[in-house]
């Protein structure tokens, strides 16, 4: 019978929320086309985590094995190549994540599978991949149809779906031995590592006043401090600003920095690519300010000012200064 | 250490209003300043960082028209030593598997110790090209690489995760590594670094010296059918402040005001 298959993701004992959201498009796909959803667990098995997969899906793959328990490449690569060969899943969903874009395009050219990678939406109708990507950092949409294909890959961004994923279904759970590992020995896990203690914690500040690249030069930075100052905010940035050292990394909110869920956020020259989007859409209130008027940060916002950053500050800054 | 790096010209559109062709297909280019993918500036400096360190040479591979040799031209000026230009416009409509396929078959009878690419272009955001390339080297390989450091015939690197997380890893050498941003801070290339390379000859190849026939290449080889582009409609989510300038900034401080958190 024909399956969709979803890779579960998981760290430190927990997993990922991009888990629940492949699983929420799989059952919806799966619905449609009257075809079975497949969770895969590759993983050291620790109180039964794999258990809270069982209501959404209809079958659990698992493979236990403690070379497994972290994501090395080499290790997941063989194991998934073991069960995809044996069960041909018609879809494999894989998450857009800093795993699944390690793993995917590898796994790809090794089974020879088409592969589609950072979808935010997907169909399939008479067998054939439908999907919609976002280029040229958001401010494009792209809608790919696949060729023709007995099996398909795909990874999906995270936060397109709802994690809170329907349950009803009673999974049976099915165990596949683990592949010999002897000869794989040229990548090798090491461990984790933490970001390192931080001036502030932007994750706890109420107001929070965020630069981008429009910030255009370090010296431009005292200008948003003066205003940040006046209205007892905390400074923070997005990626290119943390990129060039302008602030430390830890004043970076997004995926792979900090998720902050201020009362006010601020956001001056920040375009709003999808990594800053979701350390942020949560904040109580969002105002940006950006000479674009079609950046996507704009869609999240819930004020926005089409206008020059710097033509702004000093007018805002004098709001505040009585 | 002898390092290839892959790198790519794309258009610049952080501040542009683009537009799309009337077939669908593609965005307008002529009125946008084409510049190194963003990404692999950053890879180009890590090489050659490498090269100024341990020795060697860096040797930097592009994919596009001939255009493309200004990319050559930047990553020269930056300190790499030789650079292949695949001057073939069929990989136009190519997937990332096809731009990969084209890639592997100008590389690989080199001699090298480590390939990068970017984590992903900045047009299509595919992040694909360097793990495909892995495999077809075969090859280990990391991506979404932010540190790196080299002992004998392996290094320690870094990879960035979620949430201030970063994975430590070691890996043998030669291996493939896809470069993030932020791993180093790239060096600036002025019009006279330019000029001072320009006389490097660049190596030139197309789709027929590599041995790769139409099918392959191109929307025959691609696995997309096809893309249609659009606008992501506007005027969804935020209500824009209107006004004159001190309105807009009136209007915006009782927003904050209204809060009651100041």
């Amino acid at each position: 019978m024909d399956e969709i298959m979803v890779l579960a993701e998981h760290r430190g004992g927990e997993f990922r929320d991009i888990t629940f959201e492949m699983l929420t498009i799989a059952n919806q796909l799966g619905k449609e086309n009257d075809i079975a959803v497949t969770a895969l667990f590759l993983g050291q098995e620790e109180s039964d985590l794999s258990n809270r997969l069982k209501g959404a899906c209809d079958t659990i793959i698992l493979m236990n094995d403690p070379e497994l328990t972290n994501y090395n490449a080499d290790q997941y690569l063989l194991a998934i190549e073991t069960v995809v060969r044996s069960r041909n899943p018609i879809v494999t969903m894989i998450g857009h994540t800093a795993m699944g874009m390690d793993l995917a395009p590898n796994m790809a050219a090794r089974l020879s599978l088409p592969l589609v990678t950072d979808c935010v939406a997907v169909n399939f109708v008479d067998k054939r991949l439908d999907v919609l990507r976002q280029i040229y950092g958001g401010k494009i949409n792209a809608h790919l149809t696949m060729k023709p294909s007995d099996q398909y890959l795909i990874t999906l961004r995270p936060g397109s779906f709802d994690a809170e994923v329907e349950q009803g279904k009673s999974a049976d759970t099915q165990t596949f031995p683990a592949p010999s590992w002897t000869d794989l020995k040229r990548r090798q896990f090491l461990g984790y590592l933490e970001a390192e203690l931080e001036d502030v914690d932007i994750a706890a500040a109420d107001i929070l006043v965020s630069i981008g690249r429009g910030i255009g030069k370090p010296e431009n930075i005292p200008l948003v401090q003066d205003f940040a100052d006046s209205i007892g905010a905390t400074l923070s940035c997005s990626r290119p600003v943390a990129d060039e050292e302008w602030l430390p990394k830890t004043r970076q909110v997004g995926t792979s920095g900090k998720t902050v869920r201020p009362k006010i956020y601020i956001a001056f020259g920040i375009s709003g690519a999808y990594q800053h989007q979701a350390g942020m859409k949560n904040a109580d209130t969002i105002i940006a300010v950006n000479t674009d008027p079609r950046a996507p940060i704009f869609t999240i916002a819930h004020y926005g000012i089409v206008e020059d950053m710097f033509q702004v500050l000093p007018l805002l800054t004098e709001k505040f200064a009585k | 250490m002898n390092i290839v790096v892959c790198v790519r010209q794309v258009p610049e559109v952080t501040d542009a209003e683009l537009e799309i062709n009337k077939e669908g297909t593609e965005i307008l280019k002529e009125d946008l300043e084409m510049d190194i993918n963003e990404w692999d500036n950053y890879a180009v400096e890590e090489a050659v960082r490498l090269k100024e360190a341990h020795g060697g040479k860096v040797t930097v591979v592009t994919l596009g028209d001939e255009d493309s040799e200004d990319v050559l031209r930047t990553s020269l000026a930056m300190g790499a030593d030789e650079a292949i230009l695949i001057n073939e416009e069929g990989f136009e409509l190519s997937d990332a598997a096809g731009i990969a396929k084209g890639i592997y078959r100008a590389i690989r009878d080199l001699s090298f110790d480590l390939l990068f690419t970017g984590v992903q272009c900045s047009d299509n955001g595919w992040a694909q090209v360097g793990l495909i390339l892995a495999e077809l080297l075969g090859l280990p390989y990391a991506s979404l690489v932010v540190g790196i450091e080299i002992n004998e015939g392996t290094m320690i690197v870094r990879r960035e995760l979620e949430s201030n997380t970063e994975e430590k890893l070691q890996i043998t050498m030669p291996a493939v590594l896809t470069i993030q941003t932020g791993i180093n801070s790239p060096r600036y290339v002025s019009i006279m670094g330019i000029q001072k390379v320009r006389k490097i000859e660049i190596r030139e190849t197309d789709s027929e010296e590599l041995g790769l026939s139409e099918e392959e290449i191109g929307v025959k080889g691609s696995h997309v059918a096809s893309q249609k582009l659009s606008l992501p409609p506007v005027g969804e989510g935020a209500e824009i402040l209107e006004g004159s300038l001190d309105e807009i900034c009136e209007k915006a401080a009782q927003i904050v005001r209204d809060k009651g958190v100041i």
